[in-house]
């Protein structure tokens, strides 16, 4: 297939159906029935990779019943005033409380690790989770400024900070695939 | 989304139609965090507010310092009534004496029209105006159109009848400007005497039949008679101006559809609006108190982006 210059193809969409299910039995070795766990997708992108996994653990492994909220980091962020852009939020939504359950947040991509900890102080105000876990579909190696390292990762890639990984779902963007876009 | 297009908000005839869209939006997601068990955000730590208010205030003051704290801000609160303004200090030396103290942002409230203006003019923080004198209101009006949009779920071509002293208030002048940005019909409704003239030239329509206005609007925003404005008498006695022009659940009843009742605050119950009208279900007035806080953290958070 035709891609634009300076853009490779990273993951294409079997290798992510692949992921996507290997990731899914992963988190159903540790979770089990998912009684006492939720799963948290990052807004804006996190939340296809956390809706994507509760399809395939409700229609191909029965899984009754999952909780899936999304949380939106915004207000959390470290970098308010720092760049010459306004930050934009998106909607949170989360429905029921995390006292007391296993947290897995749910990223598209893991780069500084920033949002990640943006995260972790925003899902307190939802309650004080007994575990919080971290699965994230592609892993930027060497990237991270904070210590943060994810429990489940789909696929650890050494890109160059000028690069840019770049994530497609069908529901939004026609297709799936995972690019990774050079200088 | 974007950013707003304005370094202050001294009032709504300096902001566009973008900036109100943008302002709702942000706070639609503000009212989603004042909702959770914990209602705060750090998004403001590093950011200072000074509440400066010369003029008596309850529910604006509240809510701004609300806000503020919701945002994580630190906040300091000043009234004029126990201050060295007393003493003769002149505005432009009350305020730099507080920016001193390296605050990052003050919300005014302030007797004399223009005030927010002169002082963006003057000092260098960001000026959020909370009243000033019978000019603009304009975290008022915003709050207004939002809690309208979210009842009947937009304000474009929704007809809007604001009930009162128009003369004497920043209210009205505040909201007329907002409905008529986002597109919506206004009418204002009174005595003649307290009807500025030429209020047409700002697009309203005037009745001056109350029964007339309300068979009209699918909203009316009832306001207070702003007695400590009224230097002589424009109306004979309260009691008449209750029976011309106050909303009772009976004059409701006989409309044939049902309308948003608003009211901005404080209310003079019996005068322009009974309790029961106030009380009913059809009164979003408590709603209309609970988006000032959503709206004012909305106001706050996008002016303080600006703030380098």
């Amino acid at each position: 297939m035709l891609e634009p210059m300076g853009q490779k193809v990273l993951l294409s969409s079997k290798e992510i159906h692949i992921i996507l299910h290997r990731l899914a039995c992963q988190l159903l070795e540790n979770h089990l029935d998912f009684k006492d766990t939720v799963l948290i997708g990052l807004q804006p992108r996190g939340t296809f990779v956390a809706q994507r996994l509760k399809k395939i653990l409700k229609e191909e492994y029965r899984v009754k019943h999952i909780d899936v909220g999304f949380l939106d980091i915004t207000f959390y962020r470290d970098d308010f005033r720092r760049g010459d852009k306004t930050l934009s939020a998106t909607q949170t939504k989360i429905d029921f409380l995390v006292e007391d359950k296993k947290v897995v947040l749910i990223d598209d991509v893991l780069y500084t690790g920033r949002s990640i900890r943006a995260a972790l102080t925003a899902i307190q105000s939802f309650g004080r989770p007994s575990e919080i876990e971290l699965l994230t579909l592609i892993d930027r190696r060497f990237s991270r400024h904070l210590p943060i390292q994810p429990n489940y990762r789909g696929r650890q890639v050494d890109a160059i900070n000028d690069e840019k990984v770049k994530v497609m779902w069908e529901e939004n963007d026609g297709k799936d695939v995972i690019y990774l876009i050079g200088r | 989304m974007g950013e707003l297009s304005v370094q202050h908000l001294l009032g709504i005839k300096y902001l566009n139609k973008k900036d109100i869209q943008l302002i709702f939006e942000t706070a639609d997601h503000f009212k989603e965090v004042i909702n959770r068990s914990i209602k705060k955000v750090p998004s403001l730590r590093d950011i200072t507010i000074a509440n400066i208010f010369f003029e008596n205030s309850t529910r604006t003051k509240l809510s701004f310092e609300l806000a503020e704290k919701r945002l994580s801000a630190d906040v300091i609160n000043f009234s004029a009534s126990q201050s060295s303004v007393k003493k003769g200090e002149t505005l432009i030396d009350t305020v730099n004496n507080i920016l001193s103290m390296k605050v990052d942002m003050v919300v005014m409230r302030h007797p004399n029209p223009g005030a927010g203006i002169f002082l963006s003019k003057h000092v260098g923080a960001s000026i959020i105006n909370a009243g000033d004198g019978a000019h603009e209101h304009p975290t008022q009006a915003l709050l207004d159109s939002y809690s309208i949009r979210e009842k009947l779920g937009g304000v474009e071509g929704k007809n809007v009848v604001i009930v009162g002293d128009i003369l004497h208030s920043r209210v009205a002048l505040s909201n007329i400007f907002a409905l008529k940005l986002q597109g919506a019909n206004v009418k204002v409704c009174g005595p003649k005497t307290l009807l500025p003239k030429h209020i047409e030239s700002l697009g309203v329509g005037v009745e001056t039949n109350l029964r007339k206005a309300l068979d009209w609007c699918d909203v009316a925003n009832m306001l207070r008679i702003q007695n400590e404005r009224l230097d002589i008498s424009y109306f004979p006695t309260t009691r008449e101006y209750t029976q011309q022009f106050g909303v009772n659940k009976a004059l409701l009843d006989s409309l044939d559809k049902e309308i948003v009742i608003m009211h901005p605050g404080p209310i003079n119950r019996g005068v322009e609006i009974t309790s029961d009208v106030a009380d009913s279900k059809q009164s979003i007035i408590l709603g209309q108190v609970e988006n000032g806080v959503a709206i004012r953290m909305a106001v706050i958070y996008l002016l303080a982006s600006k703030i380098k």
